[in-house]
């Protein structure tokens, strides 16, 4: 038995990120390399070492949540749902006249609905005075706030969705694993249409307080602004950030016959595991230059294929440097040739979600042509010495486009998205050849 | 090649090799299918804390479990007892299937574990750092050892796998999707796969919050709390442990000379994405659709299955649903049902994973395992539940189906292997 190709893409894109309201708004600050990193207002950070972040301006009712909803989801929870509906929007979809078993929901989120388990954990055990906590003073969702299935247990709803679901929890790339999980689901078969995307609300004490203990997180609480500086020779450690992006991501021919606007289709996908060190990363980047491999074998393409580069970039001195041998080490020279960037130099690190909200700024980028810049980039590092498109967004032909996250636990994942294929230009001859009967077979 | 990396071609066989348990009912594989045989129960009154203040009193727990005598010490203040489980339990697979990492490609070994809640003891214990004493009073691991992948990166790390690792959280369900999972990365690339999943939350914040589901048994007699399709059911026990299994290419196993427990034979997943019983009585559809999904996958027919190991909630509508939809697909008594997590309590990310290892250690000893503890069946469940002691009828292929909290729906198909020898 013979499983026909089927390939998924994104037709529809919703966002929750720091600076703006929506997915436009998003692309905008993206666009004008305007950063969104400031004192954290959402809890008194006084006393932390850390004591910026990157906030959403979010208001739930003003986003289109009921009452109810507010209160019954966490705010990581009310971030997927609001980028839900607007990815479903976006994509035109209807999905009440869908055969809802043909329908998957993959989320990802590092921390889950941590915030919500954090303010009810300070009520229940009165601020911390008793290991033996309350049970009366619980509120009815908190077993929603402690396990984080939730998140998807929310979209799935809103979905109506009764095909596959999952939260995909692979710490900071647990978007684009969520992405790849999603895009897996369509390709195998279990799934013609996937609302697949990430969300973390991690900007409470609990979350500040550990990162604040493994000095990961920057220091530099003077100058907000300018504290998220990814591959600049003064970075000194990542600021949180907060959001969502969820896509929707469906089958190619379906979404074809439907007459769909694509935005990308995703080509390759993979992840590794450096099996190291739960935080620590290993200067050489191996483990990841061999997801980039592997994504780049899967999409039948050659490192030259590659138009530009969206970093995981965290800003941590260890990280840039790790990515940058990554890139080197997989796509050799070409590395030296293609823009990299890293947009949390704009919109912070939200862990989990950060990997959801960088497909969507690269299935904005392929639409636009436009790549986003690295904001705050002033003092080289001889150690990244790629071109990261410092402070301005260029305009830039793009046909493919590389996407990557690390994250604790030592995984490392690699995406390649590409253009539609009716608008993308014939690839090289030499190297289509080679591939093309593989794929004709499988079809 | 896909994205996804799905090569042309049918599926390949995944086999299980190796199977490590943390339960209730033992530690090791062979105590606890002892136990199960012997119907012995491993829930009690919580001894973890003092439980006389809440509503909800009894729990499996794992008895004698000491974390020093299973896995390095370095790593016991680094992460919570759900790691605790998950490492020792990694340790037992690896050895029951005699596979030995070291010497097989470091990409085509992955780790997969279903995570419920996380480090839950671990992070009420920081968080009453953080509230008592200040943020500087945070320790340095609470930044691995909370959170939901932790598992899984420390196995990875423990073992050296540096395959497509993986973490999925669907609360009772995610035991099986992790186990789906692991097929589909054989599918891609791997050759081996840890998979399956512990969960450890009891603790005086994880209880509290499990009670707001409303779904745990507030009885006080351990033989009353958590029985499955019973006239008395009244809620369900938690409990704690699980297990990991060694997922294999079928290629893999044989190059190495190994013998499987068994055969991942099929599996899907869907949801339920009603809240509550639905007024036109259909609660059961959503289940009733992915068993049959899982069987289509499998290419098998409904005759061809042996046993069902219920996802038995103890809750009575909840029940009833399962209970009909297993009567949908398979007929009136149409397939012999049995539970025998009433001995464990509901395991959250380890239960369904628990469940698999028993299914396998049922198929390979050809015995259908009793549900301990039941009496009256309740009114509607036109189940053949397996009561008051095994059936040696000599099964061939067994279903496990889980249900997780929200509307997770999911079944597992597993055959007979070659193994008569199940240790640890």
């Amino acid at each position: 038995m013979t499983r026909p190709q089927r390939r998924a893409v994104i037709t529809g894109v919703g966002a929750v990120a720091p600076g703006g309201h929506g997915r436009e708004a998003y692309w905008d600050l993206l666009t004008a390399g305007r950063t969104a990193t400031r004192r954290i207002s959402l809890f008194d950070a006084t006393g932390f070492r850390s004591q910026v972040a990157a906030e959403c301006d979010f208001d739930p009712l003003a986003a289109g949540l009921t009452p109810q909803e507010v209160r019954r989801m966490d705010r990581a929870g009310q971030f997927a749902v609001v980028a839900a509906r607007e990815a479903v929007e976006d994509s035109g979809i209807d999905l009440p006249a869908a055969d809802p078993a043909r329908v998957g929901v993959s989320i990802g989120s590092a921390v889950g609905c941590t915030m919500g388990l954090e303010e009810e954990y300070a009520v229940l055990s009165d601020g911390g005075r008793t290991w033996l906590v309350d049970h009366s003073y619980g509120v009815p969702h908190l077993y929603g706030y402690m396990v984080p299935s939730t998140l998807a247990v929310e979209v799935a709803r809103l979905a109506g969705a009764q095909g596959p679901v999952a939260l995909i929890s692979t710490g900071c790339t647990s978007g684009l694993d969520a992405i790849g999980h999603g895009v897996q689901l369509i390709e195998e078969g279990s799934a013609d249409v996937v609302l697949a995307g990430a969300t973390d609300a991690p900007l409470s004490p609990i979350t500040s307080a550990c990162f604040d203990a493994i000095k990961a997180t920057t220091p530099n609480n003077d100058d907000p602004r300018h504290a998220s500086r990814p591959f600049d020779g003064r970075r000194d450690g990542f600021v949180l950030g907060e959001g969502s992006a969820v896509m929707v991501i469906e089958e190619a021919e379906s979404a074809r016959r439907r007459g769909a606007t694509v935005y990308a289709e995703i080509l390759g996908f993979a992840g590794r595991s450096n099996a190291f060190h739960m935080t620590g990363l290993k200067p050489d980047g191996r483990e990841m230059a061999e997801a980039i491999r592997v994504a780049l074998d899967r999409a039948a393409l050659d490192p030259g294929d590659i138009d530009y580069i969206n970093a995981h970039g965290s800003g941590t001195k260890q990280n840039d440097r790790h990515e940058t041998a990554a890139f080197k080490r997989s796509l050799g020279p070409r590395a030296h040739e293609v823009p990299v960037s890293s947009i949390k130099s704009m919109i912070g690190h939200s862990l989990g979600a950060i990997g959801s909200l960088e497909i969507a700024a690269c299935a904005l980028a392929l639409r636009h042509q436009v790549v986003p810049p690295t904001a705050n980039l002033a003092v080289p590092d001889p150690e990244c010495d790629l071109d990261y498109v410092p402070v301005t967004a260029r305009e830039h032909r793009m046909e493919r486009v590389l996407s990557v996250g690390s994250g604790f636990g030592g995984f490392q994942t690699a995406m390649v998205l590409g253009r539609p294929a009716d608008v993308r230009p014939k690839p090289r001859p030499a190297r289509r050849a080679a591939r093309r009967p593989a794929r004709k077979e499988a079809a | 090649m896909s994205a996804s990396g799905i090569r042309p071609g049918p599926r390949g066989r995944a086999v299980v090799t190796g199977l490590g348990v943390i339960a209730p009912t033992g530690i090791g594989a062979a105590r606890h299918w002892e136990s199960v045989l012997a119907g012995k129960s491993g829930l009690g009154r919580i001894t973890r804390f003092d439980p006389t203040r809440y509503p909800a009193r009894i729990a499996g727990e794992v008895p004698g479990f000491r974390a020093a005598e299973q896995i390095p010490g370095r790593l016991i203040p680094q992460t919570d007892r759900f790691t605790h489980f998950a490492l020792a339990a990694a340790e037992a697979a690896l050895a029951d299937a005699t596979a030995d990492p070291a010497r097989l490609p470091e990409y085509e070994m992955a780790v997969v574990t279903a995570s419920s809640s996380g480090g839950t003891e671990f992070g009420q214990h920081e968080m009453e750092n953080l509230y008592q004493q200040g943020s500087s009073w945070v320790g340095a691991y609470q930044s691995i050892a909370w959170f939901y992948a932790a598992t899984t990166g420390q196995v990875s790390i423990r073992h050296g796998m540096r395959g497509p690792c993986g973490v999925i959280a669907c609360e009772q369900a995610g035991g099986l999707d992790a186990l789906g999972q692991s097929r589909r990365l054989l599918d891609t690339g791997s050759r081996l796969v840890l998979s399956g999943g512990t969960d450890a939350s009891l603790c005086p914040y994880g209880l509290v919050a499990q009670l707001s589901s409303g779904q745990l048994s507030t009885e006080d007699d351990p033989a009353r709390a958590y029985l499955p399709f019973d006239a008395a059911a009244s809620g369900f026990v938690p409990g704690e442990g699980g297990a990991m299994l060694v997922v294999e290419s079928a290629a893999s196993a044989r190059d190495r000379g190994v013998r499987p427990y068994g055969e991942l034979l099929g599996y899907a997943a869907g949801f339920d994405p009603a809240t509550g019983p639905r007024p036109d009585g259909t609660r059961h559809a959503v289940l009733a659709s992915v068993i049959r999904r899982a069987l289509a996958d499998a290419s098998l027919a409904p005759g061809d299955v042996d046993v069902v190991f219920a996802d038995a909630a103890g809750v009575p509508a909840e029940d009833l649903a399962e209970a009909r939809a297993i009567t949908e697909v398979f007929g009136p008594g149409g397939v012999p049902v049995t539970a025998p997590k009433t001995l464990t309590g509901r395991m959250y990310a380890g239960g369904a994973a628990l469940d698999v290892a028993t299914a396998l250690l049922a198929l390979t000893a050809g015995v259908v395992p009793h549900t301990a503890g039941l009496a009256r069946p309740a009114d509607g469940c036109a189940i053949d539940l397996v009561l008051h002691h095994p059936r040696r009828t000599g099964p061939r292929t067994a279903l496990v189906l889980a249900r997780g909290h929200g509307g997770f729906t999911s079944a597992l198909l597993v055959g007979a292997g070659d193994r008569r020898d199940p240790e640890k």
